[in-house]
């Protein structure tokens, strides 16, 4: 993706959020009882988001073709970064059922044996050696609670 | 000289072995939870009052107050490391400590952070002894009107936060704002953009947000480069990973200015440390021979605002203790101690115990000193995090920023929430658009809504209120005229250019 594309699309993404925040704060009251209401903030806020951004896609329909064309390459290399937040996510959506320790295992594991291409073995001792430290400095030393799986860590 | 026999006083009270103890345990104690994300000094002190109970008062709030600023010091250390932020407040230090240490220069960063912190620190408890009353008075002045302009000062820092693009700053900067209306209206009681979560009503979480925009974001980036690329370099001598003497001359002015912006706005209820270090960036950067080179891993960048969460330390305890009002969490906490210990805190609280309160300036003297002695040396130490090999370094960051954000609510919808503000940090630097713009519109958000509905009120729908009150409108004008500097510096530039192409 060029940069001009990536700010002719941010622009709109925001052109519509913008429109969102406007469509949510005209329903809100702008004047209350006490003075300003809860749209009043709002309203302006997105008037303003939906000003900005167009202005970002009309500056990026103007600027050349020829200097964006120098920054087309930066999102090629942005499929591992979505697999790693993903795994991010999925250890997220673990740690209610399975705790904290064991999904961070598991997100770890991923991270260096799918994105990283090294052995098991290794990610595995990363893993747990990483596990027992947090174990040990956050829930020992310090006594914050972290989330425990059905087997109670 | 009344001041000197005082302070004297309190070093004969501070300087008792049971108070260095306590103040030597409270500072201790507030580096652990500074470095820690999420693990705050308001939780720590609230969960310790009661021990105090028992306690010699006058030692009691030099232990909570080791605590206070002891956790401004440690805020610093994973966000120069690691891209954390410890504490909201050193926020900005991400900015260029970060980029220092994947220049080689993390033990740098490290050092000066402690010495700004430890000479803004001295600034601001000295300006607590000297000058409390009477600033505490002048902080009475100002009303919603004043702290809108207030608030709108800290927005203009945004011109110093943008890169290429102003307009993508400002853009950035209106989601911040708009993240900080999430939730239930204080004036109305409605609920606004909860999307049904009930979760949402109190709001967004500030650290699952700086957590998962700056942590996770930077995280995912470095992903993209299989076989990871070094991402940090690391001297080796001591003598490498500490800061140079052109390193603290260079960091002159900035000292000065943390010091004195972080009390000043420390003193007035409400603006908090966060609105300090930003404030102070953003001075140093306007001034600075370089501005270009800001954000970029400049010493600077890291010693101002650095310096000013800590010099904000002492300016929080002048209304706190001069007139009772508390800026912040940490000090509401600390109110409710004083209260919980007997004491009336306002204006005759000086006079009535002056042993308490000249025991806590002197302690604080003691306090820095302390925590300049213990971080010094644990800065090569600290560096040594960066030595891990990259396919520990994330899996540790993933893991910190979990537990911090987890830490703090104990609520796993705060980790969704800092996982889907990663995604956004990581767009936001795919699309160059400024993170640090994004956060400051979201800390200076509610302050700013607030205000200016407040101010408002009070003129009955009159907007003039805002400009026209003398400090109100100054501040204004100061906002205004550092909004007008990029097209100032462009149209310098197109003259300068005009006349090269003359010439």
């Amino acid at each position: 993706m060029t940069s001009d594309k990536g700010n002719l699309i941010s622009g709109a993404c925001l052109v519509a959020f913008g429109i969102y925040i406007i469509s949510v704060a005209v329903k809100l009251p702008y004047i209350a009882d006490v003075g300003p209401g809860s749209g009043f903030f709002p309203l302006w806020l997105g008037i303003g988001l939906v000003l900005f951004a167009a202005y970002l896609m009309f500056a990026s329909f103007m600027s050349s073709a020829a200097e964006a064309r120098s920054e087309s390459q930066s999102w090629k290399a942005g499929g591992r970064a979505l697999a790693g937040w993903s795994a991010m996510m999925v250890a997220i959506a673990l740690l209610g059922r399975i705790g904290f320790g064991l999904s961070f295992v598991i997100l770890t594991i991923f991270l260096i044996v799918a994105l990283d291409r090294r052995p098991a073995l290794l990610a595995v001792g990363v893993g747990v050696g990483l596990a027992v430290a947090f174990h040990l400095i956050f829930v020992v030393a310090l006594d914050v609670s972290l989330p425990k799986g059905f087997w109670g860590f | 000289m009344e001041a000197f026999d005082n302070l004297l006083l309190g070093f004969s009270v501070a300087l008792t072995p049971i108070n260095l103890f306590w103040c030597l345990v409270g500072v201790i104690l507030g580096t652990v939870v500074g470095v820690l994300p999420g693990l705050g000094p308001a939780a720590t002190i609230a969960m310790l009052l009661p021990l105090t109970l028992k306690m010699d008062h006058t030692t009691a709030i030099i232990a909570l107050a080791g605590i206070f600023y002891g956790a401004r010091y440690g805020g610093s250390t994973t966000s120069i490391l690691l891209n954390i932020p410890g504490e909201s407040s050193s926020v900005v230090t991400c900015l260029d400590g970060y980029q220092m240490a994947r220049q080689g220069r993390a033990g740098a960063a490290l050092g000066i952070s402690a010495i700004a912190s430890f000479v803004a620190g001295t600034v601001g408890v000295l300006g607590l002894m000297l000058i409390a009353p009477p600033l505490a008075r002048f902080a009475l002045r100002f009303a919603p009107p004043e702290y809108f302009a207030l608030m709108v000062l800290g927005l203009a820092m945004v011109v110093f936060l943008a890169g290429d693009s102003m307009v993508k700053a400002l853009l950035a900067m209106l989601v911040g704002l708009w993240l900080a209306t999430i939730g239930t209206d204080l004036f109305t009681a409605e609920s606004r953009f909860t999307f049904g979560q009930v979760k949402l009503l109190g709001g967004v979480d500030f650290i699952a947000a700086t957590v998962g925009i700056f942590a996770i974001g930077e995280v995912l980036v470095n992903l993209e480069s299989q076989g990871g690329a070094e991402i940090f370099k690391l001297s080796r001598g001591l003598r490498n990973l500490l800061p140079t003497l052109q390193d603290l001359k260079d960091c002159r002015f900035a000292f000065l200015n943390g010091s004195v912006i972080g009390f000043f706005i420390g003193a007035l209820p409400g603006a908090g440390a966060t609105v300090a270090s930003f404030l102070s960036y953003g001075l140093e950067k306007a001034v600075s021979r370089h501005p270009e080179k800001f954000g970029t891993g400049v010493i600077e960048g890291v010693a101002a605002p650095e310096g000013a969460n800590n010099a904000d330390a002492g300016g929080a305890l002048v209304p706190l203790l001069t007139l009772g009002i508390p800026g912040g969490n940490t000090t509401a906490i600390l109110l409710g101690g004083l209260i919980l210990w007997g004491y009336k805190p306002g204006p005759l609280l000086i006079q009535e115990h002056p042993q308490l309160f000249w025991g806590l300036v002197a302690s604080m003297y003691i306090g820095n000193v302390l925590l300049l002695v213990l971080n010094l040396p644990l800065v090569p130490l600290f560096a040594q995090i960066l030595r891990l090999p990259y396919y520990v370094l994330y899996p540790l960051i993933f893991g910190i920023s979990i537990v911090g954000v987890y830490s703090v609510n104990n609520s796993l919808f705060d980790v969704w929430m800092m996982g889907l503000f990663g995604l956004l940090g990581y767009l936001m630097r795919k699309l160059d658009f400024p993170a640090a713009a994004l956060i400051l519109g979201m800390v200076l958000g509610d302050g700013l809504e607030r205000a200016l509905r407040q101010s408002l009120m009070m003129s009955q729908g009159d907007i003039t209120i805002l400009a026209t009150r003398p400090i109100s409108g100054t501040l204004l004008l100061i906002a205004v005229t550092i909004l007008c500097l990029p097209a100032i510096r462009k149209v310098r530039s197109w003259r300068v250019e005009a006349v090269e192409r003359e010439g």
